[in-house]
């Protein structure tokens, strides 16, 4: 289109399948949408290798097999060897139950490249309490199992107000499991989190403190162990660059085939989010109402579009500006430029009130009833 | 960390050397993340097969490039490599 402005789009290089929403675990924190248990229809096995298929041809690359919990599919070792043909990388993300050596060997031989292991807490008290299922254990046993057989070994854990204290046993616990990389994924805020928010942000002084063990640790085991230290954006001045961008380079594909720029699009009003059985993924990227609502900054309001850091964090979170100001083109109200940035206070101190009250009410795990009542 | 001349250079099981048609590149791909590689990096990485030490993938370099004087920008690329496990030794 000569002499048009249009933003100039990017191949997709990311590629998340949500293989589906059934999960054994009921964490309290996932982020999977309020209403999931309403989509119940999943892609069949020729849907999703036809996915991989037109996505690797456009330049993904790194894909992740994710859901709820992957392997309740069982076409799960044939979706890997397919990924593998096609060059992928593949990462399956998983609580690790209903992970057998048998499986793990299964799925090294149809190609897949990492596992990362979710663990909730550093003691089996509490990781049972927020798993909503007895995991503790078998998720230890299957950290031995993936490094065993030779795959790089991720642990990746939650960190949020009531296992945050633990931090030094978390870490401890991914020494002697011989993780390669730890994940200290600082819990975001969406559905299910968001829901339970009261009781999961950590105060600031708890995330501070928390952040020092983490930092000084990552020095001690450099070379040996890498830390991915996903913030938590409450307490930044400036808000994540959500996605590297809008349609720039992650592509969500939900269980029942809707394609998403991130995992919590669908929640946004008015987006017709287009479903892989009805288009290409060519025609989704590049042509789609939806990966094309917030390319470039034609969209953004001030104090966003005369900002000189748009360019740097996209205006932030778009599904978060949505969530907490009921404005979607409004900044992140993370940035303390945004006039929406003191709702960022009344919810910490509104998590605060919750800590401190004698009857705190009781975290909403994530399960098909409660997925029901709430939607 | 440095490299010890005297030991193989073995690219880290850990990690995956690949060419991506889509880019024009080699990448080195590991859990989650991703480098894209200038020729000249590709070029090193893809000799360090557990078989050459450092002043063999540097003989077999400047005999490719028929060039002399690459021991020094190899060096300091392979300790780069090692820092950020792409590579092993022994």
């Amino acid at each position: 289109m000569a002499g048009s402005n249009k933003t100039k789009i990017t191949p997709p290089r990311w590629l998340l399948a949500e293989l589906t929403y059934a999960c054994p675990l009921q964490c309290p924190y996932c982020a999977n949408p309020i209403d999931y248990a309403n989509y119940q229809a999943e892609l069949s096995t020729e849907d999703w290798k036809r996915v991989l298929t037109q996505a690797r041809k456009m330049g993904a690359v790194q894909l992740g097999f994710s859901g709820g919990e992957p392997l309740t599919r069982k076409d799960l070792p044939e979706l890997v060897k397919h990924a593998r043909d096609l060059g992928y990388y593949s990462n399956l993300i998983t609580s690790g139950y209903g992970l057998t050596e048998e499986k793990i060997v299964q799925l090294k031989e149809a190609g897949l490249d990492h596992i990362q292991v979710s663990i909730q807490a550093s003691s089996q008290e509490l990781n049972d309490h927020l798993a909503g299922t007895e995991s503790f254990q078998l998720k230890k046993e299957v950290a031995h199992l993936v490094k065993k057989h030779g795959y790089p070994m991720v642990l990746c854990v939650v960190i949020h107000r009531e296992n945050i204290h633990q931090m030094p046993e978390i870490l401890a616990m991914a020494e002697e499991l011989g993780a390669d990389y730890l994940e200290l994924a600082n819990t975001q805020y969406y559905g299910w989190a968001h829901a339970n928010r009261d009781l999961l942000l950590p105060t600031k002084e708890q995330f501070e403190q928390a952040e020092q063990i983490a930092q000084a640790f990552k020095e001690k085991v450099a070379g040996k162990m890498k830390i991915y230290y996903v913030v938590p954006d409450f307490y930044e001045d400036r808000p994540k660059a959500c996605m590297n961008g809008w349609g720039t380079t992650f592509l969500t594909i939900a269980p029942d085939g809707v394609a998403l720029p991130c995992h919590s699009a669908r929640e946004l009003p008015g987006m017709d989010c287009p479903n892989v059985k009805d288009y290409s993924i060519e025609q989704i990227w590049n042509e789609s109402k939806t990966f094309n609502f917030f390319r470039g900054y034609d969209w953004m309001k001030e104090p966003c579009s005369s900002c000189d850091e748009k360019e740097k964090d996209f205006g932030g979170c778009r599904c978060q500006a949505y969530l907490l100001s009921g404005d979607m083109y409004a900044a992140d109200p993370v940035c303390s430029k945004s006039p929406n940035h003191p709702i960022i206070q009344e919810a910490i101190d509104s998590a605060k009130a919750s800590a401190l009250a004698d009857n705190e009410k009781p975290l909403i795990f994530r399960n098909s009833k409660n997925s029901r009542l709430l939607s | 960390m440095t490299i010890n001349p005297n030991q193989p250079i073995k690219f880290s099981p850990l990690h995956r050397l690949q060419w991506e048609e889509a880019q024009q590149k080699d990448v080195i791909l590991y859990p989650e993340g991703m480098v894209e590689l200038n020729q000249s990096s590709a070029e090193i990485l893809k000799l360090c097969d557990g078989t050459r030490n450092l002043a063999q993938i540097v003989a077999d370099l400047e005999q490719k490039f028929a060039t002399k004087g690459l021991a020094n920008d190899i060096t300091a690329f392979l300790e780069v490599a090692l820092k950020n496990g792409w590579i092993q030794q022994n």
